[in-house]
């Protein structure tokens, strides 16, 4: 097993991140156009969607990502708890706010597509529905977060909630799959997108951008990280001045 | 299980000489369930449709109102401290702060629930369905929301934290709920979904007294 402790130092971190955000930033940066270009330009038009099957590439690596993020900020929470690991619960809030844009950026181009397929900018179908409730779990852990004057106080709390709504994440989705059921027997019900197995001439494309979202939340999760670390050395600082001040105020 | 009892008591006393806070917890459901036929019209049909929904969503709503007390006023005075040297696991007694506030919360919305389903011209093949629901998932967000309470205890503006924490946990007992009356109102057989409200408050059982504890152990570090 890997010796967690090892990277569990600040210093450390910053030691070996340092040389790393350059390259996944160079990596998010150079894959993006690439994976736009093949995916708006090249690839080919859908037979039933035409061009609106471009959004696709952007829609369905976010909605990779924000579960990807989501599983992220659990695994680092459990880490936090566990092994009072000092950087889990910094990467766990850092990775939360990454995530929740992603679940927007889902929903938002979601909504796009849907307009013109569907005929509707939003439908209470079982896939968008979990996404949006996705949403509000990254929410709740960052207000969490942030409602406590103590701020490692804040970090377990959150920290908690992010664990317990990775349990519950597999039951909403199940109950909430039968929202399709109530609107079967409801009249207006909207036939999902049946997916055949995608053509390579698409599937590059979607690769290269999952590849360039996960650059992308790479980079971001580790600039955040470090710059966590920084704010808590200029806060330690402060301290530190201040109460060093107050020494040489009170020998003067 | 003395010891357990005495809390369960103890809870139940306290909510009593605030009887007025069961009060207005009851009136809020009523409140919010009466404003619906003023927003969306009064045509029976339409209300008929959406009943369920209706009275599920504010009896959620009004359970989130009284859950910010639940742990709260404990930490305040101090009695949180000694219930964590209690000699009784901290578990337990989650379980019986559950217990006292579904008695407190939960039954009398239970109580209430079927005048609602009267006024929302609720047929009478679903009151039934609605009350089972009702019995088995109060407890449920009793249980969930003891979790959000303890993580909540010293936030800055508790109560609307813990709406915005649970709520979205409690999304599949209201999915589920509301699609049992309506299977039942159709005739169809609805067992699977009371089946599966059971399920999620065994789940709950056991997980949300951890939880709740390990949240309440943080707060008095």
């Amino acid at each position: 097993m890997i010796n967690l402790h090892r990277y569990a130092n600040p210093n450390q971190f910053m030691r070996l991140s340092s040389p790393l955000v350059p390259v996944v930033g160079f990596l998010t940066c150079s894959l993006f156009p690439i994976g736009l270009y093949l995916a708006l330009f090249v690839s080919p038009p859908d037979y039933e969607q035409r061009e609106t099957v471009r959004i696709m590439y952007v829609h369905v690596p976010a909605a990779w990502m924000a579960l990807l993020s989501y599983t992220l900020m659990a695994t680092f929470s459990a880490v936090a708890l566990i092994w009072r690991h000092p950087l889990a619960n910094v990467m766990a809030r850092s990775v939360a706010p990454i995530g929740a844009s992603f679940t927007l950026i889902c929903l938002i181009t979601g909504s796009l597509w849907g307009q013109p397929t569907w005929g509707t900018w939003w439908v209470w179908d079982a896939r968008l529905t979990s996404v949006l409730i996705l949403f509000f779990l990254f929410v709740g852990y960052l207000v969490l977060y942030g409602a406590f004057d103590d701020m490692a106080k804040g970090a377990r709390a959150a920290g908690l909630i992010a664990i317990v709504g990775f349990i519950f994440v597999p039951i909403i989705k199940f109950s909430v799959d039968l929202l399709d059921l109530r609107t079967l027997h409801q009249g207006a019900s909207v036939s999902k997108l049946s997916s055949p197995a995608i053509h390579e001439s698409m599937m590059w494309p979607l690769m290269i951008m999952a590849a360039a979202y996960l650059c992308y939340l790479i980079t971001f999760l580790l600039l955040g990280v470090r710059t966590e670390i920084m704010a808590a050395r200029l806060r330690a600082g402060h301290r530190m001045r201040a109460e060093k001040g107050v020494q040489l105020g009170s020998s003067e | 299980m003395k010891i357990w009892w005495i809390l369960v008591q103890r809870d139940l006393l306290m909510a009593w000489r605030r009887s007025s806070d069961i009060f207005s917890v009851v009136m809020f459901f009523v409140l919010a369930v009466v404003l619906f036929p003023l927003g969306v019209g009064p045509e029976l049909d339409t209300l008929r449709k959406i009943a369920p929904g209706i009275i599920w969503v504010a009896a959620l709503l009004a359970a989130m109102l009284s859950l910010d007390q639940l742990f709260q006023s404990d930490a305040d005075d101090g009695s949180l401290d000694l219930l964590l040297l209690a000699p009784i696991p901290l578990e337990t007694i989650v379980i019986a702060k559950c217990c006292a506030h579904w008695m407190v919360t939960g039954l009398p919305l239970i109580l209430v629930a079927p005048i609602l389903g009267i006024l929302l011209n609720l047929p009478l093949s679903g009151f039934a369905v609605m009350i089972i629901t009702l019995v088995i998932s109060t407890p449920t967000i009793s249980l969930l929301g003891s979790v959000g309470a303890a993580l909540t205890i010293g936030a800055r503006r508790g109560g609307v934290l813990v709406a915005l924490l649970i709520l979205p946990l409690l999304t599949p007992i209201l999915i589920m709920s509301a699609n049992a009356v309506d299977l039942a109102l159709v005739g169809l057989n609805y067992t699977p979904l009371i089946a599966l409200l059971g399920a999620f408050f065994l789940i709950c059982l056991v997980v949300c007294p951890f939880v709740a504890a390990a949240a309440l152990r943080l707060a008095a570090e």
